[in-house]
């Protein structure tokens, strides 16, 4: 079957912050630039980040981003590469004061400069006090930074493929990227777009948890091609627990709460974060503050009738507070928790919110995979930003506001190193013979199966495993058992049936093809959890407590062919200044 | 829980018709979107938008018991059964509840929604007054998902000539804005029989905005700007 095929210098997988940020630099810069989403950009999951964007412009005392760095490296319990985390931090301010200039509603100081508010795991002077170093736009930054970004694309004409999903990557035989097959989702129709630079900003893939901060959308789309196309998964077993989520709705509560003065209670009414960060207290890093709660809760100290959640109090704030700094928690609280915050508590749970693995990256956003002896060789043609990589800046947990922050950071560094390879001067490289044909194959098998198990049970089963099996506190034989029935849901997802056939808009169709996807995901995920045997950051396991630098400090790489795993050092070697060693983590 | 859906497959049906569900919930679901994720797991063929569930990415905006609104926060202990769920209304129907919003955006991308400033920028961010920039509050929160533009007459009569209530909210939320520099341009796009004095303030769009904005008050700003100019 021949398909039509569209041609173009560069093109972007997915329009959020990360993805809308690198086509910026690229739409900007004359080239020829195709940008493809599942959804209309301003509807990405950018949206639904709340509480900031961290940058050390010491608008509210002094900053550094060398203070920024070591924060970020002890907050991802030293897994982070030291290069990229060093990066990230010099180049923060900078990225913020053009997303100023952008037009994004800063929150502002009396002075007029951008007002900058505390968050978990930030501090001076290496972890003395805490510090003030978010920028916001209120509680719904991410909301305003990825309109912004939008409408700063709209002012470059930048060329948007809304409601496209990207099917599966094209490589050439000798490991070339060269575009991707795509589904326009209203006509049904399937096409290759092919490139001589393929952007995978695609985000995470939270949804193969049962309890998600993560919007539907987010199913680990690039993930899934990209390890079906031979490329590895990096450190996928550490996905962060945002401590506050809404009980029972899994609806996120921004972590400015805490940095605005709101405060964790048990059952008795006790501030527990004391006792187990006494410096931070609330404000320590995520995956101590979630695993706290979760010990606070099996100890039997939880709230409410089956003493399952615990409880953030703000009605201390004020509501003038509240509503100029948290207006948007406010509405939440009262829509999905019954309760106003200004007068009572939210009951929250650690709930599932961020991927800190991914497809490996460098710090131009290049993809990189072991070959012959070099752990990290470029793979030509193939980029990825955001979520979906792992360059790796948040390591083993990441700290809040630098998701936002490695966004824009990664996405201009990329959207950069793409302009500057001159691609409008090369020619195309020709497409490999049958470069469609995995991905019309999985559409044919879903068209022709006349029966099967429902895409959406199957999915159910694959989110409840992985909640049981992968939970805050890991252990073996939950992991090996997890590790069995994934791979038992693996062969039923190869077996599910749509009853809509339909050309138009089949949301039935993009619901099956993303459970390919969330497969892929969860595989990497569990596998690569059963073997790390030691706690560090988000994997923390109740068999093996202590962090183990000797055997464990070491990227994790998961391959799908044969779930076979490797691992790649860590980069230690930042560029302008001395590493920071590993040492004990306190708050 | 009983709901009447409006189905059209363009592929296959001659005609749009209602379709009767009977739904059993569970009593964690809370909002119409969960209702309609269990409704989709039985009937996979029942096409909508949606994606954060919790009303800041503006996908699952649709017409629910003859009023325009969100999916996601819309509590289902408030609606009276059956549930009527229909497209919103005023766009061609692309299939079942999703509708093709290029119309709605094509007059959102018309009022050039960008802050416009030629200068040079500083090497830290340009200043901005508190106060300045509370003026941008209830304006730079709109989420594009047209429950307003697609509940007010005037844009369903003249969707290509009438900017519509979030174009002009938006539209405003740049005029407001401390930094931009074109506000007599932005003046001169809108001063138009149509693209801005269609508005006969039948104020349908406050009364539907799922964010509680007001784009009826942000149109009146951009009128009196207008007065004020001619006079």
């Amino acid at each position: 079957m021949s398909l039509a095929v569209r041609k173009f210098d560069a093109i972007v997988v997915g329009a959020g912050g990360a993805g809308m940020r690198a086509s910026l630099q690229l739409a900007e810069s004359g080239m020829s630039v195709a940008v493809l989403s599942k959804v209309f950009p301003t509807r990405s999951h950018t949206v639904a980040a709340q509480g900031g964007i961290g940058a050390s412009l010491g608008n509210m005392g002094e900053d550094s981003w060398l203070w920024h760095m070591y924060d970020t490296v002890k907050g991802s319990d030293w897994l982070g590469d030291q290069d990229a985390i060093e990066y990230m931090c010099k180049m923060a301010p900078q990225v913020v004061y053009e997303l100023e200039h952008f037009g994004m509603p800063f929150d502002r100081n009396a002075d007029g400069t951008l007002y900058q508010r505390p968050f978990g795991g930030h501090s001076a002077n290496f972890g003395e006090k805490s510090v003030q170093r978010a920028v916001a736009s209120a509680d719904r930054t991410g909301h305003a930074m990825l309109h912004t970004l939008y409408q700063r694309n709209v002012r470059a004409r930048t060329q948007f493929f809304v409601e496209w999903m990207a099917l599966d990557l094209i490589r050439d035989p000798q490991g070339e990227v060269l575009g991707v097959t795509a589904l326009e989702m209203e006509t049904g129709e399937v096409m290759l777009l092919q490139a001589k630079a393929t952007l995978f900003a695609t985000g995470g893939g939270g949804r193969i948890f049962a309890a998600s901060t993560n919007a539907f959308i987010n199913t680990g789309d690039g993930l899934g091609m990209a390890a079906r196309a031979g490329i590895p998964l990096e450190d996928m077993e550490f996905w962060q627990f945002h401590p506050t989520g809404v009980a029972g709705a899994g609806v996120l509560i921004t972590e400015a709460v805490r940095g605005e003065g709101g405060i964790l209670l048990n059952a008795s009414g006790e501030r527990f974060m004391e006792r187990y960060a006494p410096n931070l207290k609330d404000l320590a890093s995520r995956d101590i503050v979630s695993r706290s709660m979760d010990q606070e809760i099996k100890e039997g100290r939880g709230c409410g009738p089956h003493k399952d959640y615990v409880l953030l109090k703000l009605d201390h704030l004020g509501p003038e507070v509240i509503m100029k700094r948290l207006p948007s928690i406010r509405d939440i609280a009262i829509k999905f928790a019954n309760v106003d915050p200004i007068r009572e508590p939210i009951p929250v749970v650690p709930t599932i919110h961020y991927m800190m693995g991914g497809i490996p990256t460098n710090v131009h956003g290049q993809v990189v995979a072991p070959d012959g002896g070099d752990p990290n060789a470029v793979v030509p043609g193939f980029f990825a930003i955001g979520e979906c990589a792992c360059v790796s800046v948040h390591g083993a947990n990441r700290l809040g506001t630098n998701s936002l922050l490695d966004l824009l950071v990664f996405g201009r560094a990329a959207g950069d190193f793409i302009v500057g390879q001159n691609l409008q001067r090369q020619a195309h490289k020709p497409l490999p013979p049958h470069a469609a044909d995995a991905a019309l194959a999985r559409l044919a098998r879903l068209d022709g199966a006349a029966s099967g198990e429902q895409v959406a049970d199957v999915g159910n089963a694959l989110r409840r495993t992985v909640q049981t099996h992968c939970g805050v506190f890991r252990n073996q034989a939950l992991l090996t058992e997890g590790v069995t029935k994934i791979l038992e849901l693996d062969r039923r997802v190869q077996r599910v049936a749509i009853q809509d056939k339909s050309r138009t808009f089949n949301t039935a169709r993009v619901e099956a093809l993303e459970l390919d996807n969330l497969i892929e995901v969860a595989k990497a995920t569990i596998i690569s959890a059963e073997a790390r045997r030691e706690s560090r950051g988000a994997q923390a396991r109740s068999d093996y407590p202590n962090r183990d630098d000797a055997n464990w400090l070491k990227h994790t790489l998961w391959f799908r062919e044969g779930n076979r795993l490797a691992y790649k050092p860590v980069n230690m070697k930042p560029v302008s200044v001395d590493a920071f060693p590993p040492k004990t983590r306190t708050y | 829980m009983k709901f009447r859906i409006y189905r059209y497959d363009p592929a296959k049906d001659s005609a749009p018709y209602m379709k009767d569900y009977d739904v059993a919930l569970d009593p964690h679901d809370r909002m119409l979107l969960d209702a309609m994720i269990r409704l989709k797991a039985v009937d996979d063929t029942l096409a909508f938008r949606r994606s954060c569930r919790e009303g800041v990415c503006g996908s699952d905006a649709m017409n629910i018991n003859g009023k325009n609104g969100l999916a996601c926060i819309t509590n289902l202990r408030e609606l009276s059964e059956p549930i009527v769920l229909r497209p919103l209304p005023g766009l061609p129907v692309i299939r079942d509840l999703i509708v093709d919003m290029s119309q709605f955006f094509k007059q959102y991308h018309s009022i050039k929604p960008y802050v416009v400033d030629d200068t040079p920028p500083p090497e830290k961010e340009r200043l901005q007054s508190p106060q300045a920039r509370e003026e941008l509050d209830g304006l730079y929160e709109c989420i594009l998902c047209a429950c307003c533009s697609t509940a007010c007459p005037s844009f369903w009569w003249n969707p290509d000539k009438f900017v519509g209530p979030a174009g002009l909210l938006n539209a405003y939320r740049f005029i407001a804005d401390s930094r931009d520099q074109a506000t007599s341009e932005r003046l001169d796009n809108l001063d138009d029989p149509y693209r801005l004095f269609r508005c006969h303030t039948i104020m349908n769009c406050v009364d539907v905005c799922p964010k509680g904005l007001n784009p009826s008050a942000a149109i009146g700003r951009i009128r009196s700007l207008l007065v004020k100019r001619a006079v």
